[in-house]
């Protein structure tokens, strides 16, 4: 009982980043606990999915056939299943979306302590989990106990896996028809399409929760005229509705590469910096000088934006 | 029909804080009610004013006595009642681990028989992210995790749910009640309490139960996590900040914009 079993990730026929990513982590657990790595893939086009995760870190490959996409019922199924199989020491699971949509019910299920989001693991005779609380403002370590654990790892914290590799491929009885159909997916939209396509801009002036009042906004779009910026903005401003959702930047809206972002009122969550971490240079404007915006910024100014605003748009003017 | 509302007092952190062994102290805290649930307690609300029949909402809350100055809020927005738990043995917890907190919410699920759970995704807080699923598969209700629309009428079999996935996309899935949701922002627009509302809380249950009532002991809440250290993530900032005023600090920021080339002259 010292091995890692990674769960790897899919969605519309591709493996998504942090399968790549979680192999790194996992290989780098299983050799803490001296064990091995086995990674499962479920569901969709198994075998080429087994064949781009066969990477060196990598010892054992499990394939499931189980439909095309993502359900819980069949994920949860499938994961204790080989769980109870492999029993290995670490179960490591995204976590994604879909990763909230099972890893708790795999947990429980089986009976295993469970620790989330985690952006690093380190093992010396027990498990410790470094994970972030109160919105990135503090860091944390947790010891969890016992010799089995379930673990999700946050995306992009490690290096995705790559090479190829040699490791053993086995195909997985499992019996899919079995599994609970009380939650059916229907199908997928893309939503967040409109009138402008923020991730083609070069400039962006993006505004977060520091704005306030919908009023305010027009001191932004008074920046963005005069600078010829396009705007975008953090979740909450969608969420409130003073902007269309083809505005919002980060996990669960558009993925941006700029040359400039210019980060305004943002705190800088990791959800945010997801969709705008690979913008050429990130400048942010925030009163807070420990937002963690700032950890990712090139240049910064740490001030009132209804002072600093103002003052820039006339610059321009 | 009856709907639970899971809920949680949260505190946001002041800009500057310190840190007093494993948690921040108590003078930096501002406490209110968890984002995500607000938007839980919207959808749960939306459905009973929607609804011919009589639909209950009922709020459940791991929390201290102080926190049902909070949980007052979701009772002046519209929920009938509200389930409080506490204990010392809760309290001596240095992080309530989801296994604890599915234990104690499976309690509050025997004894309301909800038709639905809502929660939000995740506590802003702890960020576990896992009660409302752990709940679920605890239970036997199905679930969906990070709902952003919802479309369900009181008495219904079957709710239709938007999980809103990453990269903008969306999955559209049904979910055969029972069943436990966890609530994205954004779903809906939360109202502001009235004053009648607040008013009207004031007259509302908030019923307290110690693990014991709930027929549980302390160890149930005694998980495997532990957290051992909490500390100011080391900044791993180069960034250049400019110094000075609003003038002298945007002459500077536009002189970098110019030398990007992203703003003409
Ligand atoms: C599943 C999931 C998906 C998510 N997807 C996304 C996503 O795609 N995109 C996204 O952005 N978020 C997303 N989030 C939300 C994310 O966790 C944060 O809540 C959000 O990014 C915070 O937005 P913000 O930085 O604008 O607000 P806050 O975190 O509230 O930050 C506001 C900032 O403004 C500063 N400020 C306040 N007043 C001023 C002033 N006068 N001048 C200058 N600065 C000021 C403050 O210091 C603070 O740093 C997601 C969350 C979850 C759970």
């Amino acid at each position: 009982m010292s091995d890692v079993l990674f769960v790897a990730e899919h969605r519309r026929g591709d493996l998504r980043d942090v399968s790549y990513e979680g192999i790194t982590a996992g290989r780098e657990l299983a050799d803490a606990l001296g064990g091995d790595l086995h990674v499962a893939v479920i569901s969709g086009s198994v075998e080429a999915f087994a064949e781009s995760l066969n990477t060196p870190a990598v010892d054992a490959i499990h394939t499931v056939e189980a439909g095309e996409e993502f359900d819980h019922d069949t994920y949860a199924a499938a994961t204790e299943a080989l769980h109870a199989e492999l029993d290995p020491a670490a179960l490591l699971l995204p976590n994604s979306v879909n990763g909230l949509d099972y890893a708790p019910a795999v947990a429980d299920s089986l009976g295993l302590p469970y620790a989330s989001d985690a952006v690093d693991v380190a093992y010396d005779d027990g498990l410790t989990v470094t994970r972030e609380m109160y919105g990135s403002k503090v860091e944390t370590t947790v010891d969890v106990a016992g010799d089995q654990f379930v673990v999700s790892i946050r995306s992009g914290e490690w290096p995705a896996a790559s090479g190829a590799g040699e490791a053993s491929l086995e195909a997985f009885e499992f019996d899919a028809d079995s599994v609970d159909d009380g939650a059916r997916v229907q199908g997928y939209e893309e939503v967040g399409s409109g009138d402008v396509d923020i991730s083609e801009a070069d400039f962006l002036v993006s505004i977060g929760r520091g704005i306030e009042e919908e009023e305010n906004l027009d001191l932004i779009r008074d920046l963005c005229d005069a600078t010829g910026a396009t705007l975008s903005s953090s979740r909450p401003i969608v969420d409130n509705g003073w902007l269309p959702k083809n505005r919002q930047v980060g996990q669960s809206g558009k993925q941006v590469t700029p040359d400039v972002y210019l980060a305004i009122g943002i705190s800088g969550a990791v959800q945010h910096v997801a969709g705008m971490k690979g913008a050429e240079t990130i400048i942010a404007i925030n009163t807070d000088p420990n937002a963690p915006i700032f950890d990712i910024a090139d240049y910064g100014i740490v001030g009132d934006l209804f002072d600093v605003v103002p003052a820039l748009i006339e610059e321009f003017e | 029909m009856k709907v639970l509302v899971t809920v949680k007092e949260v505190a946001a952190v002041e800009d500057d804080f310190e840190i007093d062994g494993l948690s921040i102290d108590d003078r930096y805290l501002e406490y209110d009610l968890n984002e995500w649930d607000d938007y839980a307690v919207e959808a749960a609300v939306q459905i009973a004013e929607a609804a011919d029949e009589d639909v209950e909402v009922v709020a459940a809350t791991i929390g201290p006595e102080r926190s049902e100055e909070t949980i007052r809020m979701a009772l002046a927005k519209g929920a009938d009642r509200a389930v409080r738990v506490w204990d010392d043995a809760i309290a001596d917890q240095t992080l309530l681990d989801v296994n604890a907190k599915a234990s104690v919410f499976e309690q509050v699920v025997a004894e309301e028989e909800p038709d639905l759970v809502l929660t939000g995704v995740q506590a802003a807080d702890d960020a576990l992210g896992a009660t409302g699923v752990a709940l679920a598969n605890r239970v036997g209700y199905q679930w969906a995790a990070v709902v952003n629309d919802l479309d369900y009428a009181a008495g219904d079999d079957v709710a239709t749910v938007r999980r809103e996935l990453e990269g903008g996309v969306e999955e559209i899935t049904e979910v055969d009640l029972p069943a436990v949701l966890s609530i994205q922002t954004g779903i809906n627009e939360p109202r502001y309490a009235s004053l009648r509302g607040i008013r009207q809380a004031q007259q509302k249950e908030i019923a307290p139960h110690d693990l014991s009532d709930l027929g549980l002991d302390a160890e149930t809440v005694d998980g495997a996590l532990e957290l051992t250290d909490m500390y100011e993530p080391e900044s791993e900032s180069d960034a250049t900040i400019f110094e000075g005023g609003a003038e002298e600090t945007a002459t500077e920021l536009a002189n970098v914009l110019r030398d990007k080339g992203v703003v003409g002259e």
